[in-house]
């Protein structure tokens, strides 16, 4: 025997008993069974266990998630996998990435039962329905409601009002290369400057001591002063973050306050639409169909703001309290066309890089 | 042989070479002309020249500060030693996500450094090397240390016996005889930093950027695979000319040496010199690696009213909670601990397996000095073992969904798939400490049980294994401890709902208010404990049969 098959038979030994504490903790296999039926998604897709129950105990399908990644990732992915899909619904295309998704014909189309409760301005793909519109969020500057009221200095509402001389050297934002909300801040500036006016707009905002950091995780909990998780050492009052950041800041305090710690910068959002849409290819379409109109559910539409800090898509869906009383209501959020984004993304965030961090 | 080999191709040659060949493939055609455009790009070249200096430099950096530490845990006896040896290799363990937010409270902005002295060292290189020594300390002091604790003292002393000088002594007797440790645990190093990725997002800011993480962004953000395949190709080039320099540097010099237990060359320091080196050592750890560690467990206790335990509780009650956002600690500490015994078991068996190859007693040289064919094949594949480390974790991953997606294979909803990334990475590390003490067992021991009628089985258990059995429990450490942290290849790989710590944590961290912050951090605190405690219990490990971990 050589010492080559006694090592083995050593590690093999070694190894069995490893391998069969592991089969306890997973079930494996992503057999496809007519009682199955699989969403794939990104990394922030949440729902309560109880709201999925209601719709295996009503549908008889068993619902299995995966999720990769965050939203980029997942629809790179389903794209990568065309025709061979991971699962049979994909939720969390957004508006940035739709036309992306819609060119590589990812979706079969799909009128999902309860679209008529859904505002035109969220259905995209109106005449076609290879999409469902299902939650919106906006991403907006928001601001350290205590850092202005103790300089006494009125917070910024607008763009053009970043760019002044008091707010100099108070703004952090996030790398559009490589961060959601950093990419939807930029797009935001080109829809309101134009595709001409918004390099300008950017060597103002550099000019006036715009900072970038590569995350938004940092930027929030690390560098904004108005972030509990920071415990306020932050010393930027003003960072690029989502509308729904501050009801999120009031979460789990008690005795709950008047109002949130920090506010939002109305004249400075991008509104984000977020779709679901059945897979091309799915193994469960039937099960697919189901699960759309779910997610198109009331049911389902209550349960996603306090889940995933989002505004359901359908007007008739109760938000619930958290939302009304500490969030922002975003009367004219910046949008561009889904096309347009897909077209010059990457062009734009190459000209942001070379503009903002050489 | 075979299995090792098996294993490479399924999961690692098939879907990195399908995802680069997508790349370089359109409609029927090669694509290379998307290689001059790259190439020439100075902006890669600018990329390609910080990943090399920083690898090198951080590299550097982690054997100037480790190799004492080294010493120290080899050679010395003292109190708490076992676990403080488990606690150094705590930092090893922790997502990068963790680490950065760590490193961030310690030296960025309204950090203790700015508050002591106003240093703030974030978006600098130096917070980038600082961070990337944190990480690789434990891979020197473990796999040096490992080897230095078994080697036998008297030989040094026999040389002082015969007129050398303390230095001397060293130079031509320990330093040998440690320098395939010293090179294997530089070779470590220098891939994993070579492929950093979270540590030079996180605390380099946007400004440096390395390989790893233009690969990250072309293939994730941009699906561009042309060009990430080229600059695969680069890394991939650089890694494999890396390899050539370790194989060069270190061939001819492993040779027989002899092993003793670690636990008879240890005392207790005596002399100035050595308790200062001592108290150096724990000093040095206590700034570089504790420090930081003990930030986090600062934060998951300071609770909005004060210090207490308001985010465990907290986090206990997300078992009960009525969301799939809130992950159960249990649940995902659970989660992580059948991956890593799964991803240790496979790593184990495959490494081992390879380790064993590499050693066959016919890869010796022969009288004339020239190796035959075969072990220059099996030289190339020790080098092949390595390459996991320097492949991005995203190509294998994205590799992974366009190959492994047909019956019989289709994994890519299957609970295996993590446990088989990780171990890719396991692997290496198996390899490379098994490796040196395997070549060191003097072969003749071997003959000599065999002679006097020992059964292979029976020499195996007399010879091999007291010898083998150290290295096997740090190999096994690591791969568990890599399977435990590790966060790159499987988060963007669309998985099943059972997260484990690190992704728990991550996604604690992706959201606003001070719960999900002090959540995020006393659950890095309890990975912490658990892979100290892990450990701990590998150090511990004293049987007589290498079956029980």
């Amino acid at each position: 025997m050589s010492t080559t098959s006694r090592i083995a038979a050593s590690a093999v030994a070694a190894a069995v008993g490893m391998t069969a504490l592991a089969g306890c903790g997973g079930s494996g296999g992503g057999s496809a069974d007519a009682k199955t039926v699989t969403l794939v998604s990104h990394d922030s897709f949440n729902a309560s266990k109880s709201v999925l129950a209601a719709f295996e105990k009503e549908s008889g399908y068993k619902v299995k998630v995966l999720r990769g990644g965050d939203a980029g990732k997942a629809v790179n992915q389903a794209i990568l996998s065309k025709g061979n899909p991971q699962g049979d619904v994909f939720f969390g295309i957004d508006n940035t990435l739709l036309s992306r998704g819609l060119d590589e014909d990812l979706f079969t189309p799909y009128k999902a039962k309860g679209l008529e409760n859904v505002p035109a301005g969220l259905q995209l793909d109106k005449g076609r329905h290879r999409v469902t519109p299902l939650d919106y969020g906006d991403i907006c500057v928001n601001y350290d409601r205590g850092y202005f009221a103790r300089h006494k200095i009125a917070p910024p509402k607008t763009f053009d009002d970043l760019v002044k001389p008091r707010y100099k050297g108070l703004l952090v934002t996030e790398n559009s290369a490589t961060s959601s909300p950093g990419l939807a801040f930029q797009l935001a500036t080109i829809a309101a400057y134009g595709n001409d006016g918004w390099q300008g707009y950017w060597k103002k905002l550099k000019a006036n001591g715009i900072e970038v950091v590569d995350g938004w995780e940092q930027a929030y909990n690390d560098r904004f002063s108005g972030s509990a998780a920071g415990k306020k050492k932050g010393d930027k009052p003003l960072v690029v973050s989502y509308a729904s950041s501050p009801p999120a800041e009031v979460l789990g305090k008690k005795p709950a306050p008047a109002e949130a710690p920090t506010g939002v910068a109305t004249g400075t959002c991008f509104r984000q639409i977020e779709f679901g849409g059945l897979l091309k290819g799915a193994k469960n379409e039937k099960g697919g169909k189901a699960l759309l109109d779910f997610l198109l559910s009331r049911t389902f539409q209550e349960d996603e703001p306090l889940q995933m800090f989002v505004n359901p898509a359908r007007e008739d869906a109760k938000v619930p309290e958290l939302f009304t009383k500490y969030g922002a209501k975003i009367d004219k959020p910046a949008t561009l066309a889904p096309g347009t984004i897909t077209k010059n993304r990457e062009q734009w965030i190459k000209q942001w890089s070379s503009l903002v961090l050489k | 042989m075979a299995v090792p080999l098996a294993f490479f191709a399924l999961f690692f040659a098939y879907p990195v070479v399908a995802i680069v060949g997508r790349g370089l493939k359109s409609g029927g055609q090669w694509q290379l002309g998307r290689f001059g455009d790259v190439v020439t790009d100075p902006d890669v070249a600018h990329v390609l020249w910080f990943t090399v200096w920083q690898a090198a430099a951080s590299t550097g950096l982690t054997l100037l500060i480790a190799l004492p530490g080294a010493y120290v845990f080899a050679r010395f006896d003292f109190p708490g030693k076992q676990l403080l040896r488990a606690v150094v290799a705590v930092p090893f363990v922790l997502p990068t996500v963790v680490v950065g937010s760590a490193f961030l409270a310690l030296l960025g902005r309204g950090g203790l450094l700015d508050d002591l002295w106003g240093v703030r060292l974030d978006t600098s290189v130096w917070a980038i090397l600082l961070a990337h020594v944190f990480f690789n300390y434990a891979v020197v002091v473990r796999t040096v240390g490992g080897l230095w604790g078994q080697l036998d003292p008297r030989q040094e002393e026999a040389a002082r016996v015969l007129g050398a000088g303390r230095f001397a002594a060293w130079r031509r007797v320990t330093l040998p005889a440690l320098a395939p440790a010293v090179a294997a645990a530089a070779l470590m190093v220098f891939l994993f930093t070579f492929t950093s990725f979270g540590v030079v997002q996180i605390l380099g800011g946007p400004t440096f950027s390395t390989l790893e993480v233009e690969i990250y962004r072309q293939t994730a953000d941009f699906l561009d695979l042309p060009t990430a395949a080229v600059l695969t190709l680069i890394q991939f080039a650089a890694v494999l000319g890396v390899l050539a320099l370790h194989a060069w540097t270190v061939r001819r010099r492993e040779s027989a040496l002899r092993l003793v237990d670690a636990s008879r060359t240890a005392r207790r320091p005596h002399g100035r010199g050595q308790w200062a080196l001592l108290w150096g050592t724990l000093l040095v750890i206590t700034v570089l690696l504790l420090v930081p560690l003990a930030v986090l467990v600062e934060r998951s206790f300071a609770g909005p009213d004060g210090y207490g335990t308001v985010f465990y509780a907290s986090l206990r009650s997300a078992a009960t909670a009525d969301s799939t956002f809130a992950v159960a600690p249990l649940e995902a500490l659970w989660n992580s601990l059948a991956y890593g015994a799964a991803a240790t078991a496979i790593a184990l068996v495959v490494g081992g397996l390879a380790a064993a190859a590499l050693t066959l007693p016919r890869l010796r040289r022969g009288r004339s000095g020239r190796m035959p064919l075969v072990s220059r094949l099996v030289r190339g594949f020790d080098a092949l073992l390595m390459l996991p480390l320097g492949v991005s974790a995203v190509t294998v991953g994205f590799g992974f969904l366009i190959t492994l997606d047909r019956p019989p294979l289709d994994l890519r909803a299957s609970w295996w798939l993590v446990p088989l990334a990780q171990a890719l990475v396991g692997v290496p590390f198996v390899v490379r400490t098994m490796l040196p003490v395997l070549r060191a067992v003097d072969g003749r021991l071997r003959e000599a049980a065999a002679v006097l009628g020992a059964s292979p089985w029976r020499v195996w258990q007399e010879v091999d294994l007291p010898l083998v059995r150290r290295a096997l429990l740090i190999a096994a450490g690591f791969a568990f401890a890599v399977s435990l942290g590790e966060f790159g290849a499987t988060v963007f790989i669309a998985r099943p709902d059972q997260p484990t710590l690190p992704v728990a944590v991550a996604r604690l961290l992706g959201r606003a208010g001070e719960l999900n912050y002090g959540q995020a951090m006393a659950l890095s605190t309890i990975l912490m404990v658990v892979c100290a405690g892990a450990l701990l219990l590998l150090e511990r490990a004293r049987t007589d049969h290498s079956g029980e971990f």
